[in-house]
């Protein structure tokens, strides 16, 4: 088996959580989907420290980010696929 | 793995076991805390359990009060209890109510006598209680005497990951052996909601989660002056990866696993429909959480962490776990059980709840927890409004 560097909860994510200590820019990351064991892998293209997220496709301001198959808020500055996901560029849709 | 069929607990007089055998020095108010302390200063094997409040209350904020107080004197893990406080009436409500357990529980009023005299009066029943509390023994008792709560912490998306849902796997294998259990933390299920009124095991048990989670929502957005954003998710949840209170909240979803919720109780709320899993109404701050858990019977605690939550309580031995690597080595004398192994798949989720499992049924048994040899006993009442 090879190392996991970012998990995904679900098959409908679009983000996946970095595992490893971190994950550096260009480096080639192996993906583990938990609900169906499935494996993918993603080019990164930021540094992104353990436990945050990686953008596992491009997107908009205004698109749904999914985590655990669920709305967990909203883009609101572009995402490139394998950038970081954070508070800089994702607000709640709540409150 | 064959699951333990018992652990090692206390039997009480009214059939409750502890897994603990406390013997506590309860203050009504804050002004009789100096003398709460003094006793458990004079009497070794008690301890007090100091706190900001008791005087002025009123309405549903009193009640609470009340609640809370008596709830954790009834507590199984408190095997005797010596009530201080500066007037009789109050005082002698919460002796009252304590004593339907059968326990030993005695009162004392400061007024009119001043606290050397009460100092004595009161040491010389908590030696009498200390004493007849040290020759209780440990009994084989089945699971369904354990009341499980639990309640997150310091959470990172590692608690999502490994911590949360490996509490969740031991409700589901737990659950059908007729334990309690509960959660709690209304606010930090925001976002999650919806998905969590369908775990009602019948439709009034969602209706009532409903009614509770915008109660609650309503009084924030009422008090909010931001969007809530510095408080939810914390900085320390913002700094673990977590990004919005909705990837919060469907993280600590995980900790029940794929169980149904029973009943909703009001804030420290005794259970009264039997074994099963309960939603009780609490905020999402640990020692409220754990405080109104505990006044409410429950007598074991599980609590992951992903940053490192250090938080104890008062009569509930909290045993902590995490799924955050670092925090498992850099906070090592925090941590009971380390299931980071799950980030590296070298462990699987029915492995962690495994462990989970006994590690809950040694803290039970008598093994102290992190927090306990740490000195974390932290009892923070929840205060609905000011007092008068």
């Amino acid at each position: 088996m090879a190392n996991t560097d970012i998990i995904i909860h679900d098959e409908k994510d679009n983000v996946g959580v970095v595992v490893i200590d971190k994950i550096t820019p260009k480096q080639e990351c192996n993906c583990w989907i938990m609900e169906n064991d499935g494996s993918v892998t993603i080019v990164s293209k930021s540094e992104i420290p353990l436990g945050h997220k990686i953008a596992m496709i491009d997107f908009n301001e205004g698109d749904t980010i999914l985590k655990y198959g669920h709305d967990i808020g909203k883009v609101v500055k572009p995402i490139k696929k394998g950038e970081h996901v954070h508070v800089h560029n994702v607000k709640t849709k709540k409150w | 793995m064959e699951i333990p069929k018992s652990f090692l607990g206390y039997k009480r007089e009214n059939g409750r076991v502890g897994t603990r055998n406390h013997v506590v020095i309860l203050p009504v108010d804050d002004i009789s805390n100096a003398c709460a302390e003094a006793v458990a200063n004079n009497i070794k094997g008690t301890f007090a359990i100091p706190h900001a409040y008791g005087r002025l209350q009123f309405g549903a904020d009193l009640e609470l009060f009340f609640d809370t107080m008596i709830g954790t004197g009834k507590n199984p893990n408190v095997a005797a209890c010596v009530v201080i406080g500066i007037e009789p009436k109050w005082t002698k409500r919460i002796v009252d109510a304590i004593a339907t357990t059968g326990k030993p529980v005695e009162g004392f009023s400061i007024e009119g006598a001043g606290d050397i005299k009460t100092i004595m009066n009161a040491s010389q029943k908590a030696q009498e209680f200390s004493q007849w509390a040290s020759e209780k023994q440990r009994e084989e008792c089945p699971l369904s005497d354990l009341w499980i709560s639990v309640k997150c912490g310091e959470s990172d998306t590692t608690s999502g990951m490994a911590a949360n849902p490996a509490v969740g796997n031991l409700m589901d294998k737990l659950e059908p052996l007729g334990v309690h259990l509960c959660f709690g933390e209304t606010s930090e299920l925001t976002g999650a909601e919806k998905v969590c009124a369908t775990r009602g095991a019948t439709q009034e048990a969602s209706d009532k989660f409903m009614k509770t989670w915008s109660d609650y929502n309503d009084f924030i957005l009422k008090e909010a002056t931001n969007d809530l954003s510095e408080s939810q998710p914390t900085a320390g949840n913002i700094a673990g990866g977590l990004t919005t209170i909705e990837e919060k909240a469907f993280g600590n979803f995980q900790k029940i696993g794929s169980r149904k919720f029973i009943d909703v109780l009001t804030p420290a709320e005794e259970p009264k429909k039997g074994p099963g899993l309960y939603f009780m109404d609490t905020s999402s701050a640990a020692g409220e959480c754990l405080t109104l858990q505990a006044a409410a019977g429950f007598n074991i605690h599980l609590f992951p962490t992903g940053q490192g939550n250090i938080i104890g309580n008062a009569i509930e031995p909290v045993v902590k776990l995490t799924g955050n690597p670092s925090t498992a080595i850099n906070m090592k004398e925090h941590i009971d059980l380390d299931v980071s192994k799950i980030l590296k798949r070298e462990m699987n989720m029915d492995q962690a709840g495994d462990e989970l499992i006994k590690t809950t049924i040694r803290a039970a048994s008598g093994r102290l927890t992190c927090a306990e040899v740490l000195g974390h006993k932290e009892f923070i009442m929840t205060k609905l409004f000011r007092s008068a």
